[in-house]
């Protein structure tokens, strides 16, 4: 054994990142021309991870071709560092690259994400990796991969604005709540991953590079920064993001994205941002909501370890 | 096609990567961000010894993403000399004769380059499979500025490469035409490097 790689990071079993050297280069090439095809789908060859498919592996394919010994790197599932799918994540890269985590928004250097954007604006030297089940916004309305290549090279996007319209006709709005389909750069019809529509417009021209992996589908696209990002809709029906009647029970926040909770069996329940590093770095500035030190909320706010 | 025994015929390559891992991945975040980030120069992983007449930052790109599923096609400068067995040690990744069957072309002399749409463009349902070019121009900045818009451009970014030929602009401008078809160009010098993608739309 060399004396590099007696330091190298990460559990000696594996090459670092987990994937061979050979896998990150296909899934470096292919990177590289989704960002210069912003939201066309770059197919790859996904491989077997040591976790199931809709667990993020081709999130997690993207991270390890990309991450360095110098990365800090954020995991979140729902908004939240402390949900199962976060904590695995971490715990696969703190593993097999030791580098540093943080819970910490504005400190990472690299956030993987399931279904949320954090609240807090990203910076030029973040990259955002979103782990995607289903790349394919078309899937819904024209299941052969085939046609949805010839409608994607040939814009014809008409199917998508029936689809929606279709949601209009029958309950008089557009009822797609998450998975809502964007417009990357006035080109390609994308999936945003299941985010909540609410976070669709944090897309557009976000200076953070945003990255996107479908382990199971085999994709990966990407949408470079400061790029052009458009919610699809009809100027009788323009797009709209969520809003909440109550504010979060713990901090008060009534801009961010909230989680329905529920307290007990008689229909106590309670609002709470689903983004845990906003919703405290709230709280430790003093903002306090309604539930704040209240005894049913403490496993909320105690730090998991 | 050249063959790993023609390659090594050239005399023992100079060394690779001093750490295969951490340097290409460091090189492929310099490159990533190039691209992403069109007009901004980025410095690759060095030091490195660049077989002639390559420069080290085409060097490092080479060892970063070049493999078997890659063929290259090299110019006339550097399909002679030490590059082609460089890269059937380092690399393993076939030579082609053809532009057009490229995923990647390494340009040393760009004055005698031929037009990029003599490179593959990708097709209309596969665009991906359009060759990348890595130009080595004599310097990144100092001639004449070129204003660049676009996605991975806030605004507008200037760039002012030095050494390419007179008509490049204006074939960038018909690469851009060709949208979503159209090659990458990643422009390097010395360590440094500047991604050009196919989404830029430049004026001189």
């Amino acid at each position: 054994m060399s004396a590099a790689e007696k330091t190298r990071p990460g559990d000696p079993a594996y090459n670092f990142g987990y994937l061979d050297e050979q896998t990150k280069r296909m899934i470096r090439r292919g990177l590289l021309k989704a960002v210069a095809i912003p939201g066309y789908q770059v197919p790859f060859a996904s491989r077997e991870m040591p976790l199931p498919y809709g667990w993020g592996t081709g999130g997690i394919q993207v991270t390890a071709s990309i991450i360095g010994p110098h990365d800090r790197l954020k995991v979140i599932d729902q908004g939240a560092d402390d949900t199962t799918n976060a904590v695995s994540i971490r715990r696969f890269f703190q593993r097999v690259t030791a580098v540093e985590t943080t819970e910490e928004t504005a400190q990472a250097t690299l956030i993987q994400t399931r279904h949320r954007i954090p609240e807090r604006d990203l910076t030029d030297d973040q990259i955002l990796v979103y782990q995607v089940p289903i790349p394919e916004p078309l899937r819904q309305l024209e299941p052969r991969e085939s046609e949805c290549r010839k409608i994607h090279a040939w814009q014809e996007y008409g199917v998508m604005h029936v689809g929606l319209y279709e949601d209009i006709a029958r309950w008089g709005h557009i009822a797609r709540t998450y998975d809502y389909p964007v417009m990357v750069n006035e080109r390609y019809l994308s999936a945003p991953s299941p985010i909540p529509k609410f976070d669709n417009p944090k897309m557009t021209r976000m200076a953070a590079l945003q990255l996107f992996g479908a382990g199971r589908e085999k994709r990966l696209y990407a949408i470079p920064p400061h790029t052009d990002v458009r919610s699809l809709d009809f100027e009788d029906h323009p797009f709209e993001v969520q809003h909440w009647d109550e504010v979060c029970g713990l901090c008060g926040a009534a801009e961010s994205f909230l989680d329905e909770v529920i307290l007990d069996d008689r229909g106590g329940h309670m609002y709470v941002c689903s983004d845990s590093d906003f919703c405290r770095h709230r709280r430790e500035q003093g903002h306090r909501g309604a539930m704040a030190g209240h005894e049913a909320v403490r496993g909320l706010t105690e730090q998991a370890s | 096609m050249t063959s790993f025994a023609q390659g090594l015929a050239q005399g023992a390559p100079q060394p690779g990567f001093g750490d295969a891992v951490f340097d290409s991945q460091a090189s492929f975040r310099a490159l990533l961000d190039a691209l992403a980030r069109p007009g901004e120069i980025r410095a690759m992983t060095l030091p490195l010894t660049a077989p002639a007449p390559l420069s080290p930052a085409a060097t490092a790109l080479a060892l970063t993403l070049f493999d078997h599923d890659t063929p290259v096609w090299l110019d006339a400068g550097a399909v002679v000399g030490e590059v082609p067995g460089f890269l059937a040690f380092h690399c393993g990744c076939p030579v082609v004769d053809e532009t057009e069957r490229a995923a990647f072309a390494l340009i040393s002399a760009p004055a005698a380059m031929p037009p990029l749409h003599g490179f593959a463009v990708g097709e209309d349902r596969y665009p991906e499979t359009s060759t990348t070019l890595v130009i080595d121009v004599q310097a990144l900045a100092g001639g004449t500025p070129v204003r660049l818009s676009g996605p991975g451009i806030a605004d507008v970014a200037v760039v002012a490469p030095v050494g390419l030929p007179g008509a490049f602009w204006e074939q960038m401008r018909a690469n851009r035409g060709l949208f979503p078809l159209g090659v990458d160009v990643v422009l390097a010098a010395g360590g440094q490097v500047l991604g050009l993608p196919r989404t830029v739309r430049s004026e001189v």
